[in-house]
């Protein structure tokens, strides 16, 4: 169903479980890359292991949501994607779907994803505790964290 | 020695918390195995044959005595009184309860020790030069930088789930003694003509099933962009390696299939977006770490000879030191490689006095080397007799550094559960063959290696000497290489042709030795004749 041009994929707002964004929820469904690319009116687009998040960089100004799918949590292909569409200057919805889970988030967070739609729910406290618990970090990533070396030297 | 701040033990305090709390949900059924398999292997905790292992890093191979008293400790309160040096500088413990892992992460905690990213398809734990700082032929003491990748590697939210597992080596000098070109990353430390300090990359080295040796894909970046380049080279890693076959997945594959030069070219666009970035940590970070690996407060005038007047003493003192840049000292070598012993055992015991050593003689630091013996940097010549008086006590004065009784060995099919042959008993069975014949110190520089299975976690392939194990219709067998080095003249080793089974490999390595004996001239090592005369004349004394 992917190759299909203009079909429309990804997760409904429904299954956003997690957001830190204060916008609406995009709540049209996402097209491939290709597809995307091929389409001058599509404002979301759903991200493969194997895409190159940067053949979207020519049309971030009209995306409103990417989706960066998991299809096995080991992939971990998506995190780069992530943290190049924020380097890029994305600044829309970047939410991660697929097999999220608890033990990923934090990571997923640093690498830029505001939005969380995990196949399976994740247990709620489970998740809180793993968003709060890092409080510092040794990188810059996507984040906006000052790594402790900024904090060591101002 | 680097020393935590509060940052530092805040990250592994909360490492060990998060732990704590991933082992609750995997015991509560929350997470499946398959879920919790790579956040234990990013603890260290490897499920084995007959219990769990816990890998424990030792950075760079460096640790001081309090540290090496709690590895003890730990071997004592949670192991068999036991633990296992491997050949990435760190320790292993065999036999782990699963339950205990948080405790024991929590007692390395107290010592500013961790076991994060000991295994996973991550950054492992960064190697290096066991004589750093100590080694004449430096341009600079590598570890900083080891503990400034080391930081930036540590928890990296982009590269934690790589296609497969990823090694940094550093070294600082051109004679190499962390087989630095067989990493994925290996780093040297280099001068430039303009006298300033620069890192050259090597990329896409390795052993396992098929072993690359790096190339250089840029010789020179500047200190103030080393985390930036390593981004890059990782990032074009994470998008691009393999996925598809594990087999397939290292590094060395990309580069490989990709070629070097469209692998650098590739890594040159993402360093020139990435400095965009500003993630570079400042010098001052650099400058903040230098102060803790200065030299210690050496002794000058000391008398730099020695009293060999002891013969046993003196055939220790020749093969287990190595010449100091400071005049009156060497570091001294602890073998970890009594003949008929378990290569890089230590019992808790012998753990304890090594310590105590290092805190009398040795300015108060160990390194653990990848050949799995243990180094204590800095001793004055005056004290070495003391020393190996007490070394030769407790059962660690084997005077066999670099000869054919230093092997390397895997953990094989004692403890492995990949593993299609045994390693330990042929490296203890060779190292009685030759001990008891006396061939020993005639044979003088020979390096041989043991692997159980093709993954080569006993560098076979870098063997003067190598041995590979393999399962031939459910019968352990083993085959012979020849010619591997994992020095600056790196090469890798041939099978010398069909394996032998346990009886006839140490026959068949006792038969090379002997063609190397009949065929060598003035000077030259095992290897040395082995590259002038050929695999041909081995091959005829074989199989012939
Ligand atoms: S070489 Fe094979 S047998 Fe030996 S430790 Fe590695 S995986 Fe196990």
């Amino acid at each position: 169903m992917a190759d299909t041009p203009g079909t429309v994929l990804g997760t409904s707002p429904d299954e956003v479980q997690f957001r830190f964004r204060d916008d609406d929820v995009v709540d049209h469904g996402t097209v491939t890359v290709d597809s995307f690319v091929d389409q001058s009116n599509a404002t979301a687009v759903r991200i493969e292991p194997g895409d190159d998040a940067r053949e979207l960089l020519p049309h971030l100004d009209r995306i409103a949501l990417v989706e960066v799918n998991f299809p096995v949590f080991g992939d971990g292909r998506g995190y780069s994607a992530a943290r190049i569409l924020r380097e890029a200057g994305y600044e829309g919805e970047l939410r991660a779907v697929g097999e999220v889970l608890i033990d990923q988030l934090a990571y997923m967070r640093r690498c830029g994803f505001d939005a969380f739609a995990p196949d399976t729910p994740l247990d709620m406290a489970d998740a809180e505790a793993a968003f709060a618990r890092w409080g510092n970090v040794y990188q810059h990533a996507a984040d906006g964290a000052e790594p402790i070396w900024q904090l060591r030297h101002g | 020695m680097y020393q935590y701040d509060s940052y530092d033990q805040a990250m592994v305090d909360t490492r060990v918390e998060e732990f704590r709390d991933q082992t609750r949900r995997r015991l509560e059924g929350k997470l499946s195995e398959d879920q919790f398999k790579p956040l234990r292997l990013m603890n260290g905790l490897y499920l084995q044959l007959h219990a769990y292992m816990l890998r424990v890093a030792i950075p760079y191979g460096t640790l001081d005595s309090r540290q090496m008293h709690a590895l003890a400790d730990i071997a004592d309160k949670y192991d068999r009184g036991y633990g296992h040096f491997t050949t990435r500088q760190n320790i292993q413990y065999n036999w782990i309860k699963l339950e205990d892992a948080p405790d024991i992460l929590a007692d390395l905690a107290k010592v500013e020790m961790h076991a994060i990213q000991t295994s996973g398809n991550c950054i492992r734990n960064i190697s290096s030069d066991h004589f750093a700082g100590a080694a004449a032929d430096e341009v600079a003491d590598p570890r900083p930088y080891a503990e400034l990748l080391r930081q930036w590697s540590s928890f990296h939210p982009e590269f934690s789930y790589l296609p497969r597992k990823f090694k940094i080596a550093v070294i600082a000098s051109d004679s190499d003694r962390a087989a630095m070109k067989l990493h994925d990353i290996g780093i040297q430390i280099v001068r430039n003509d303009a006298g300033e300090l620069g890192a050259a990359f090597f990329v896409g080295g390795g052993m396992g099933r098929t072993p690359m040796i790096a190339p250089c894909i840029r010789d020179f970046v500047p200190l103030d962009q080393l985390v930036t380049y390593a981004e890059a080279c990782l990032r074009v890693y994470n998008r691009h390696g393999r996925r598809d076959n594990k087999y397939k997945a290292r590094i060395k594959i990309l580069v490989h299939e990709m070629g070097a030069e469209e692998y650098a070219r590739q890594v040159e666009e993402e360093f020139a977006h990435l400095l965009e970035q500003g993630i570079e940590p400042p010098l001052a970070e650099l400058e903040r770490i230098r102060p803790y690996f200065a030299d210690p407060e050496f002794e000058t005038g000391l008398p730099s000879e020695l009293d060999r007047s002891d013969p046993e003493f003196a055939l220790w003192a020749d093969s287990n030191t190595h010449p100091h840049k400071t005049p009156g000292y060497v570091s001294a070598i602890i073998s970890l490689k009594p003949v008929g012993g378990i290569p890089g055992d230590a019992s808790a015991r012998q753990m304890h006095l090594m310590a105590e050593l290092a805190k009398q003689y040795s300015f108060d630091e160990l390194r653990v080397m990848h050949t799995q013996n243990i180094v204590l940097p800095h001793v004055r010549i005056a004290d070495l007799h003391a020393l190996w008086s007490q070394l030769e006590a407790a059962g660690l004065g084997a005077p066999n550094l670099d000869t054919i009784e230093d092997i390397i060995a895997c953990p094989g099919l004692d403890y492995c559960s990949l593993a299609n042959a045994r390693s330990i008993p042929i490296a203890q069975r060779i190292s009685e063959r030759f001990a008891a014949k006396g061939r020993t110190r005639e044979l003088g520089e020979l390096k041989l290696k043991i692997s159980g299975c093709i993954n080569a976690c006993g560098h076979h392939h870098a063997g003067h000497i190598g041995i590979l194990g393999v399962d031939k219709k459910g019968v352990e067998n083993y085959q012979l290489l020849l010619g591997g080095s994992e020095a600056q003249d790196t090469s890798l080793a041939k099978i010398t042709g069909p394996g032998f089974d346990e009886a006839g490999i140490v026959d068949a390595v006792e038969t090379a030795t002997e063609v190397y004996l009949s065929n060598r001239t003035e000077g030259e090592r095992f290897l040395d004749t082995y590259r002038r005369i050929g695999m041909e004349p081995f091959k005829e004394a074989l199989y012939g």
